[in-house]
């Protein structure tokens, strides 16, 4: 009998560990949403060919639905998009809640087919959907004072599984100094392929900033503010060894714990990636950090 | 119920061997069927780590497991266990090596040429050097090559006490491989911590039967006096 509790007890950690992995099996791409209108064409977007939606929408960093890059495929399903308001707030004139129809009112939307650079190491190609964020900054009306804008996501406990436990400090808070979040590469996403965002992957309204490693990009916004100093993103507070504020894309500055001079392309094959300055972004960068030294600000 | 050695070593222990595979097996199908994720090479390291850090426990569990339950025939398994544990160890620092360090070099000279060979060898050695997670699973596994080495009845008997005392460097590989873990993950620790508890419980255990061990001792000395 104890020999077969043995065998059972190896048995059932086998059959844990299998189902544990067996998530993946689990990991379905997102359902196809509206398509979008009246999308244009962009020069920047790059020629590089995008990964698959089922790549896009089941590999993703999302930790206010899970922690695992297959969580938030399975936990933002039923994530409740409308109606959605972000609160503009701080050293502006247009105070305001502005619904997100508002927000597009008149908005022409481009295809930003941009290379994506995580943090860990890893790379896509994603054909954003989106409009300058230099554009809504403008409505917004910044004073002299504002110096930075900070980005708040959504924390929601009884929507986000993954925000009842303190992984991280939620809500999740994100930053970028003010000619950064006005150059025109930076964009507000509203979809994918041409079709409302997925939920896993940020929607309704995400940032996307693809000189900078993945965590830039904060999801699902409920809260714009124009501050003079410099905010403290949610990642520098939890390992500001690790993390900075600027967070470019930088092949000579290692991570800590791993190296950045290489990536894994996801669905790229077998050999890694060279990862380039500024993500390959420098000829239009460069220049907002021409004297700084990116080694200490990482 | 007693269960006779011939069960144990005909019946069980190849049941025990083929469940053991389990996991590579299941690795090997997945990824050939494009049942992983996006990132399939990094699936293979991470389940290839968790197994040899599961295996280390399952060897770590057999000792406690004969004491507490006096199911002696357990320590027929304890050899394969952790012959498991390096394999799973060996194939999760391969994969490290072909995937993460192989596949990011430069080839100037071609892929099969002595400067492969040399960068290659560089580059792990640089990782190992510089990156405290990485020197640490190192060591773990390393740790492991003289226990896998010495685990033939014919090295048992040859190193005699010895054997046993070499033999102790599994609790260290254990450890070190949990704060390999611990090192590795950005910030959701619950998973290294559930393995920290399981391997300081398994450890725990064995300083508590020693001390216990002594006090007895110490107990029956006593009407001596």
């Amino acid at each position: 009998m104890r020999a077969a509790g043995t065998a059972g007890a190896v048995a059932a950690l086998a059959a844990g560990g299998l189902a544990g992995s067996e998530a993946w099996l689990e990991a379905q791409e997102a359902a196809h949403g509206r398509k979008l209108d009246g999308v244009q064409k962009s020069a920047l977007s790059t020629s590089a060919k995008p990964n698959s939606w089922k790549e896009i929408t089941t590999y993703n960093n999302y930790y206010e639905f899970g922690t695992n890059k297959e969580d938030p495929a399975a936990n933002a399903r039923n994530f409740k998009t409308e109606p959605w308001t972000v609160t503009v707030d701080g050293e502006c004139n247009k105070k305001a809640a502005w619904h997100l129809e508002d927000i597009l009112k008149g908005q022409t939307l481009e295809d930003r087919i941009y290379r994506h650079r995580c943090v860990e190491a890893w790379s896509m190609v994603i054909p954003w959907v989106g409009f300058p964020l230099a554009d809504f900054i403008k409505k917004c009306e910044p004073t002299s004072k504002a110096k930075f804008v900070e980005f708040t996501t959504l924390y929601d406990p009884k929507q986000m599984p993954g925000t009842r436990s303190r992984v991280l400090s939620w809500p999740y808070v994100e930053g970028l100094r003010m000619d950064e979040a006005m150059h025109p590469l930076t964009i507000l996403v509203v979809g994918l392929y041409g079709e409302v965002l997925p939920n896993q992957n940020g929607a309704p309204l995400r940032l996307a900033v693809p000189w900078k490693y993945g965590f830039k990009h904060a999801k699902s916004l409920v809260k714009i503010r124009f501050v003079e100093k410099q905010p403290m993103n949610t990642w520098q507070l939890q390992a500001s060894n690790e993390y900075g504020f600027y967070a470019n894309v930088n092949p000579t500055v290692d991570h800590p714990r791993w190296s950045q001079a290489t990536e894994r392309v996801i669905g790229g094959g077998f050999f890694r990636k060279k990862t380039e300055m500024f993500n390959g972004y420098g000829d239009q960068v460069a220049k907002l950090y021409a004297g700084m030294d990116l080694k200490k600000n990482y | 119920m007693r269960l006779s050695d011939r069960t144990a070593r005909f019946v069980l222990k190849p049941i025990v061997f083929l469940a053991a595979l389990g996991p590579v097996s299941w690795l090997v199908w997945a990824g050939l069927t494009d049942h992983l994720s996006a990132n399939p090479l990094s699936d293979i390291t991470n389940e290839t780590g968790i197994w040899t850090l599961r295996f280390l426990c399952l060897t770590l569990a057999i000792t406690p497991l004969r004491r507490l339950t006096g199911w002696n025939t357990a320590i027929k398994f304890r050899r394969m266990l952790g012959l498991f544990a390096f394999f799973y160890g060996s194939l999760h620092f391969l994969t490290y090596v072909i995937v993460d360090r192989f596949a990011g070099l430069d080839f100037t000279d071609g892929v099969l040429s002595w400067a492969t060979v040399r960068n290659l060898a560089a580059s792990v050695g640089a990782d190992v050097y510089k990156r405290p997670f990485i020197t640490i699973g190192f060591a773990a596994l390393t740790l492991m090559v003289p226990l896998a080495a010495t685990s033939t009845a014919g090295m048992i008997r040859r190193l005699g006490r010895k054997w046993q005392t070499l033999h102790r460097l599994v609790y260290v590989s254990a450890t070190l491989g949990v704060v390999h873990y611990w090192w590795l993950v950005k910030a959701d620790v619950r998973s290294p911590l559930l393995y920290a508890v399981i391997v300081a419980l398994l450890l725990g255990f064995r300083v508590w039967r020693r001390k216990k061990g002594t006090g007895v001792v110490v107990s029956r000395r006593a009407p001596a006096v």
